[in-house]
Formats: structure tokens, C-alpha cells, sequence
């Protein structure tokens, strides 16, 4: 009830926000093909169910395959650049300006390797893409951390992997599930993306750039109101995962704390 | 004086390599401490106070001299366990509740589950912290994570307590309370304590000897015994011998 309560504003935003897109699309007679109005969108939408789910959920495995690969990857190195200072301070500013490049214009490149067809080229752009944020948080999250926990922990005689494991570790952990929350979010526009360089008949991309290229706007539409629909679930079970992994951050608290 | 616990000979710390930028952090410094003492550290912002508690403890290694703890090297005592630390932040780990926090150096020496949980729960009653267990950290008070911290400390019955002004952020009354509650845990667990303070008041009221250092290069100024009767309470701070140590104290100060 609270929680309905509290969202009321953005809920009748975006109901209006409806109504007058629709509005304004039959008082000022857009064309079909400008803009369809979200009436004309729903029909697409429920007339071509059956094959929008099937290729939203075709992307969705590429878009969470891509995801599981790039953020493993970018633990697993973080841990080793974390662990070695030598490899932090040579790798660090590579990743970081690795991470400001548009690498989902490599996606051609990819799709010559792994071939236009198969999903695993879409799945190795997106865990590229998310590999250097889910690096660059981690390491910052397993690096940063007040020296004098160190110095405590060291008091203890603590061996370094129980520093890692005790304090390293949960200390990464809000800089992690900030990566993923972004990774979420890259994950499913990569695929998409990607997928417009061509890819599988039953991707989500591939669909959306069909039907344009023969004006049934209102279907690429749908499929682009799938792919959105996909990526804010993505990143809303994200969200609920963080709030119950570390609760006792002040990110979730301060916004739990009434 | 009888068994140390702790003796330093000749203790010196330089920090940095070349000759240009060296400071001298410590010079030239003896002093053994006895098992059960109460030992102060006073002296000027810089002085090397918390560079000798750290030496100590075998978290910096000093540039010249010899550091003995229990008969061993601080490196050996280290790996024994036998120290607790309290810093000026209680440093408690903001993603353990109060509990697990206290727990942490019990898990490090693997006691047991169930007898971890029952020691730290001893310590939060000690400290006045029951039902608090399983609050975050950040749902406490500052004089009550400090407490937090010292029962953390306590946990594994440390031979030899560090404690680098522990109650410097706290306000002047919860300061006293604390020092209070520090004095009965001494008293209770008959630990030594190395304690750095900036508050005359505190040193004398809680020590058994005040060591006065000098500025830069920090060197032993003077030791001073406190004479007050044990067990102390409110009532000490009262006494004319408490003032006459407080002056004398302050006066070794302005040398300083
Ligand atoms: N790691 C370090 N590297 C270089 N200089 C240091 C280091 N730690 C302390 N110092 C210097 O040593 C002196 C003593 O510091 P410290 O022991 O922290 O003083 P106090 O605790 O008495 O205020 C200071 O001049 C400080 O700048
Ligand atoms: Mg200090």
C-alpha cells in the first residue's frame, strides 16, 4: 500500500504520458511510420505475442549469457589485479580507458569470428562491454578500504586471505552491485545493438530491423518495448538482490530508513 | 622493577630513505613496562606516540633497538594473539552486526561457533551493550561503537591492550563514563594497557604511570608514577593528590 503510494506520482506520469502521446499523435495526424500511437503499438504488440516472446527471450539468453561471462570475467581479474599491486597499477588505467571506448563497434568484428548466426558472438560483445565497469568496481571495492581495518586485521595476525575474504570481499560488494546494476543495463542494449549488424532470424535486433525496413513500424515498436521491458527487469532484480545482500549498506538504508 | 612485559632498549624509528626527507619519529627510547600496569603515552600532536604503539604491536618496525613482549619478539606475539587493539574510529566492519563484530577476532583464532557467540555476548554485557547484538554499527552511537570496539579487543583476553585514544571524539561526558567503564574492565580482566591519550585528566585518573614525551624527535621527557590509591572511582578526581599529578604532569607539557 505505502509502496503504491510512494510511486503514485511516477505511475500517473507515465499514464499521462500515454494518453497525451496518443493524443497528440490523432490530433496532429503523425504518420504510421513517424511515430505509431501506443494504441496501434499495443495491437502489434498482442497480435505478434507468440513471436515476440520467443525472440525477446532468444536476446534475453544472449543479453544473461554475455552479462555471466563479462562480469565472471571481470571478478576473476579484478582478484588477480587486487591481489598483485604490479598488475593494478599497469592494468588499471588500460581498463579505464578501455571502458570509455564504444566497443559495440567492434560488433561486426565479432560477428566475423564467431559468425554472424551464432548467439555466442552477441553473448562475447555484451561480456566485453561489461567486463571493464564489473573490473574496474571491483578492484576499486577490494583496493579501497580504510587502512586501518588492514592494520586491525593484521593486529589479529590475519593471513592475507582472510583479509580478502573478511574484509576485501564485503567491502567490494556495493561497488560490485553498482557494476552489475550498469552491466544490467549494457547487457540487454549490447545484444540488441549488436544485433542490428546482423545475427539469428529469432533475435530480438534482427526482428526490429526487418519490420522497419518494411515500414510495419508499429512491430519493431513492440519488439523495441520488449527489449525495454527486459532490460528494467534485468535491472530491477538486480536491485532487489542488492537490497537483500547488503542491507546494511548506507545506500540501502538511507533509502529503507523511514 | 620485578618480570616485564613489555621492554623496549633503545628504540629508534626514522621514516623515509633519502637523508632529505627523513623524520625522526623516535629516538633513543627504553622503558619496561610490568604485567597489569596501566601506561600512558602524552606528549605534543606528533611526537610519535602512535608510531611507538604500533611498534609494539609489530605493525611498524623500528629502525634501531629491540622490543621484547612476554620474553618474545612483537613479531612472534603478534602471531600469538596477544594483542588487542583500539584505535581513535572504533573501526567496526559496517556490514557485521555488533555481534559479529565482537566475534571477528574469536573467528580468526577458530574458536568454535557456539562459544564465539556465548564470549562475545560476556563482552557486550561487560560493555552494557546487551541488546544491542544485532544492530548494524551504524545504528549505535558513537561512545557505543567505542565500547563496541573494546569488547572486540577483548575478545581473545589480549596480554597487552593497545589503545590509541580511543575516547579522542567522544564528548567530555560520555569521555568519563568511558573512562570509568575502562577502569573496571582493567580492573576485571588485570590486562596491561598501553593507552595514548591528549587528555591530562584521562592519564591521570586512569593510569598506573604517565609516560611525557617530547616533540620531535620523540623521546621519553619523563615518567611519571601515579600514586593515587587503587581501586580508583569518581572520588579520585577529587583527591589533592589528583590535582598535584595533574600539574606536575602539565608542567613536564610545556617542556615538552
Ligand atoms: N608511515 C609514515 N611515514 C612517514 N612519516 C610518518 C609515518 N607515520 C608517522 N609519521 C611521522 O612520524 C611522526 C610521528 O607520528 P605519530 O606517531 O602519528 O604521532 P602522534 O601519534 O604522537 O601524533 C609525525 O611527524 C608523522 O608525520
Ligand atoms: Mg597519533
Amino acid at each position: 500500500m505505502n509502496q503504491i503510494r510512494q510511486n503514485l506520482p511516477a505511475i500517473i506520469l507515465f499514464v499521462a504520458g500515454l494518453l497525451l502521446w496518443e493524443l497528440l499523435v490523432v490530433l496532429l495526424d503523425i504518420q504510421r511510420f513517424l511515430l505509431p500511437a501506443p494504441s496501434v503499438i499495443w495491437q502489434a504488440f498482442t497480435s505478434n505475442l507468440d513471436r515476440l516472446l520467443h525472440i525477446g527471450w532468444f536476446t534475453t539468453k544472449e543479453a544473461l549469457g554475455g552479462f555471466a561471462i563479462g562480469c565472471g570475467a571481470g571478478i576473476l581479474v579484478a582478484l588477480a589485479t587486487a591481489r598483485w599491486t604490479l598488475a593494478n597499477e599497469t592494468l588499471m588505467p588500460f581498463a579505464i580507458a578501455a571502458n570509455s571506448v564504444p566497443i559495440i563497434a567492434f560488433a561486426p568484428i565479432l560477428n566475423n569470428w564467431f559468425g554472424v548466426d551464432n548467439p555466442l558472438s552477441k553473448m562475447m560483445i555484451v561480456a566485453v562491454i561489461v567486463f571493464f565497469p564489473m573490473m574496474i568496481n571491483t578492484v576499486r571495492g577490494l583496493t579501497l578500504v580504510d587502512p586501518t581495518i588492514i592494520e586491525l586485521m593484521r593486529s589479529y595476525a590475519a593471513s592475507d586471505f582472510a583479509i580478502l575474504r573478511k574484509v576485501r570481499l564485503p567491502n567490494a560488494l556495493p561497488y560490485m552491485f553498482n557494476a552489475f546494476k550498469v552491466a544490467a543495463t549494457l547487457s540487454m542494449i549490447g545484444a540488441v545493438v549488436s544485433e542490428y549488424f546482423g545475427g539469428n532470424r529469432s533475435a530480438l535486433g534482427v526482428f526490429i530491423t526487418q519490420e522497419a525496413a518494411q515500414f510495419r513500424f508499429q512491430n519493431s515498436w513492440a519488439a523495441i518495448i520488449v527489449a525495454c521491458v527486459v532490460g528494467l527487469t534485468f535491472f530491477l532484480v538486480i536491485l532487489v538482490v542488492e537490497r537483500l545482500s547488503i542491507p546494511w549498506h548506507s545506500s540501502i538504508r538511507n533509502r529503507a530508513g523511514q | 622493577m620485578g618480570e616485564s612485559i613489555v621492554t623496549l632498549s633503545k628504540i629508534g624509528m626514522v621514516f623515509g630513505g633519502s637523508s632529505g626527507s627523513q623524520t625522526v619519529a623516535l629516538q633513543d627510547i627504553d622503558l619496561r613496562i610490568a604485567p597489569g600496569e596501566f601506561i600512558s603515552l602524552i606528549g605534543p600532536s606528533g611526537c610519535g606516540k602512535s608510531t611507538l604503539l604500533r611498534v609494539v604491536g609489530d605493525l611498524l618496525t623500528p629502525t634501531s633497538g629491540q622490543v621484547q613482549v612476554n620474553g618474545k619478539s612483537t613479531h612472534q606475539a603478534r602471531l600469538d594473539q596477544d594483542y588487542g587493539m583500539v584505535f581513535q574510529a572504533p573501526v567496526l566492519f559496517e556490514w557485521r552486526t555488533i555481534l559479529k563484530n565482537v566475534m571477528l577476532p574469536l573467528e580468526l583464532r577458530g574458536v568454535p561457533q557456539n562459544q564465539q557467540r556465548e564470549r562475545a555476548r560476556e563482552l557486550l554485557n561487560m560493555v552494557e551493550l546487551t541488546g544491542f547484538e544485532n544492530h548494524y554499527p551504524w545504528q549505535l552511537s558513537g561512545g557505543m561503537q567505542q565500547r563496541a570496539s573494546i569488547a572486540r579487543a577483548l575478545a581473545i583476553q589480549p596480554k597487552l591492550l593497545l589503545m590509541d585514544e580511543p575516547f579522542g571524539a567522544l564528548d567530555e561526558m560520555t569521555r568519563e563514563r568511558m573512562n570509568m567503564e575502562l577502569l573496571n574492565i582493567w580492573r576485571q580482566t588485570q590486562t596491561t594497557v598501553i593507552f595514548v591519550t591528549h587528555s591530562i585528566a584521562e592519564a591521570v585518573f586512569l593510569s598506573t604511570r604517565i609516560v611525557v614525551m617530547s616533540a620531535r624527535p620523540g623521546r621519553i621527557l619523563h615518567i611519571t608514577d601515579v600514586d593515587l590509591p587503587q581501586p580508583r572511582g569518581e572520588q579520585s578526581r577529587a583527591e589533592t593528590r589528583y590535582f598535584e599529578i595533574e600539574n606536575a604532569v602539565r608542567e613536564w607539557l610545556r617542556k615538552a
